[in-house]
């Protein structure tokens, strides 16, 4: 279809105006009210113990979570893509769960399993503080991150195929050093890709994490939560600053996802 | 009229030979059937297990109270004008992303990503600001249904817009200048071919866009906040676990993940759908369904 010049126009003016008002005023936005008075209070906020405990426990989430999904991620997409199996469908179904469950009902759902009178609260009665500590907010941020290493590695594992596989372990090599001399460089940048998604949804969570954490001040919260209470407080010099550094992260995120994008088609 | 290649090439679809890697499968599988255990289904098996500890009746009582039912209500209809906008300016994006050529295009294609990478609650807070009491371009939507819809609209946009895209760059488009040469207008050739084309793509966008919309929390929270007349189940979901009724949350929660689970059904039989119909014949249909219920892409 070739667009008449009035219809082009026409189209470029609904989808590019949606656009920028959805999305790119919104953006510009963050950096002005950042920055309204100056770039003292902000920096302030943010260099505050609470602030640079919520950006520590922030970063200590994805060095847990990260790793973890990664190496699942892998794991998994290597079994749904070169083993046949009558498990696959419903990994294959499970995996996609939490795309599509909503973050709250994530957090609630880790709320009664490790809470009072959960399955596991018995960990509780041990010693083991699951609920309104780190390791509650950990699993929050497995389960919303999950799926991403696992899509992400499953198309280009079907695109490489098996050949180059097969003629290594023709020449005697062991399963091991064909994942990771054949496998695992052909797969390198649908992982990575994956790993960005996984860090950027987990650097982002809110709704899981708010209801496993309880947002205690300097002890449990993460940036995020930092933001909310931050604004809660009426400190939105706080709030926008801490979500100027997230807005930073999400667009180092853009940046390593086109990136990455790039050396994948190439 | 620009020129654009027709034809990528589909993705090879080879079958697995050998077994990889070192592990037994048997082991392997075990461990990822532990791990989706322990981090997903036993958590989700506790709701539906709460949701239902007093029995049906009380389940139905929790799920059929006035605020709960209102919360539903308001949070499926504000998810379905949601999906219908951004299922019109999503489209129109991703042809404007394939077909047409203006400056800056690269970076738009970037930033529709935006609300993937973007935390919600941050979002949140700008569309508060940006469309809030104080707006610079005084629209005042804070607190209303509409900031709900605005917000919905924010997070969800990117799923439309990729799941649209490929299949635009992907379509022949012979069958367009057919059309054109036997004298059909633009309308009659979006109408009878390209949309055609574009349904699959189109419709799990709307579905994935759809859950997202109906569990969406974050972004809501701030601009739309919890007044009795804006308070979407997710936000109600919070309130009554703060208020100490788990039952009650984890009977709304229930209801929120029958259906989700619906909509990804929906999402993997467009998809198988969509693949027989392209290779028709060929029933060589990989046990994993490629990408597109993969979310962000």
């Amino acid at each position: 279809m070739s667009a008449n010049p009035a219809s082009r126009w026409g189209l470029r003016f609904l989808g590019l105006g949606y656009l920028t008002m959805l999305l790119l005023i919104p953006l510009v936005m963050i950096f002005y009210k950042t920055f309204e008075e100056g770039i003292g209070p902000p920096l302030d906020a943010v260099t505050s113990p609470d602030g640079l405990h919520a950006l520590k426990l922030s970063l200590l989430m994805v060095v847990i979570a990260v790793p973890l999904n990664t190496v699942f991620g892998i794991g998994c997409a290597l079994l749904l893509v070169r083993h046949k199996s009558k498990l696959n469908p419903v990994i294959d179904a499970v995996i996609n769960l939490p795309f599509a469950v909503s973050p709250v009902v994530i957090g609630l759902s880790l709320y009664l399993l490790y809470g009072t009178g959960g399955w596991f609260a018995f960990l509780g009665e041990e010693g083991i503080k699951i609920l309104f500590s780190v390791p509650g907010m950990v699993l929050a941020s497995i389960f919303v991150s999950l799926p991403f290493v696992v899509r992400e590695t499953v198309p280009v594992l079907q695109e490489i195929g098996t050949d180059q596989e097969q003629a290594g372990q023709t020449l005697g090599a062991n399963a091991w050093q064909t994942f990771r001399k054949i496998t695992l460089p052909s797969i390198r940048w649908g992982v990575a890709y994956g790993v960005v998604l996984t860090t950027a949804r987990v650097l982002g969570e809110f709704g899981a994490v708010t209801i496993v954490s309880g947002s205690i001040n300097g002890e449990t919260q993460t940036l995020p939560l930092f933001v909310e209470k931050q604004y809660a407080n009426f400190n939105s010099t706080g709030a926008y600053g801490a979500s100027l550094v997230l807005a930073l992260l999400a667009l180092i995120t853009l940046f390593a996802m086109n990136l990455l994008k790039r050396k994948e088609d190439a | 009229m620009e020129a654009h290649p027709a034809n990528l090439p589909a993705p090879s679809q080879h079958r697995a030979g050998i077994r990889l890697p070192g592990l037994g499968v048997g082991f392997g599988g075990g461990m990822v059937m532990l791990y989706l255990s322990l981090m997903v289904l036993l958590p989700l098996a506790a709701v539906a297990s709460e949701a239902f500890s007093l029995g049906l009746g009380h389940f139905w009582e929790q799920v059929t109270s006035p605020l709960a039912k209102k919360s539903l209500e308001l949070t499926v209809i504000c998810s379905l004008i949601v999906v219908v906008v951004n299922g019109f300016f999503g489209t129109i994006l991703a042809w404007l992303l394939v077909r047409d050529k203006f400056p800056g295009k690269s970076i738009i294609n970037a930033v529709i990503d935006l609300p993937f990478a973007l935390p919600t609650i941050v979002a949140s807070l700008i569309l508060l600001t940006l469309y809030g009491a104080d707006s610079p371009l005084g629209i005042d939507l804070a607190f209303t249904r509409t900031a709900i819809v605005v917000a919905l609209c924010f997070v969800t946009l990117p799923f439309v817009v990729r799941a649209v895209q490929p299949l635009l760059l992907e379509m022949d488009r012979e069958m367009e200048a057919a059309a054109a040469s036997l004298g059909a207008g633009n309308f009659t050739i979006f109408r009878r071919i390209i949309f055609p084309n574009l349904l699959p793509g189109l419709a799990a966008g709307v579905a994935l866009a759809f859950a997202r919309a109906l569990g969406e929390f974050g972004s809501v929270l701030l601009f739309a906040g919890g007044n009795p007349d804006t308070t979407v189940s997710s936000v109600f979901i919070r309130n009554q676990v703060e208020s100490g009724n788990e039952v009650g949350a984890a009977a709304v929660s229930v209801v929120l993940l029958a259906a989700s689970l619906l909509l990804l059904a929906s999402v993997s039989l467009i998809q198988r759908w969509a693949i027989r119909h392209d290779r028709g014949g060929t029933d060589f249909l990989p046990t994993v369904a490629p990408d597109a219920a993969g979310g962000p892409k």
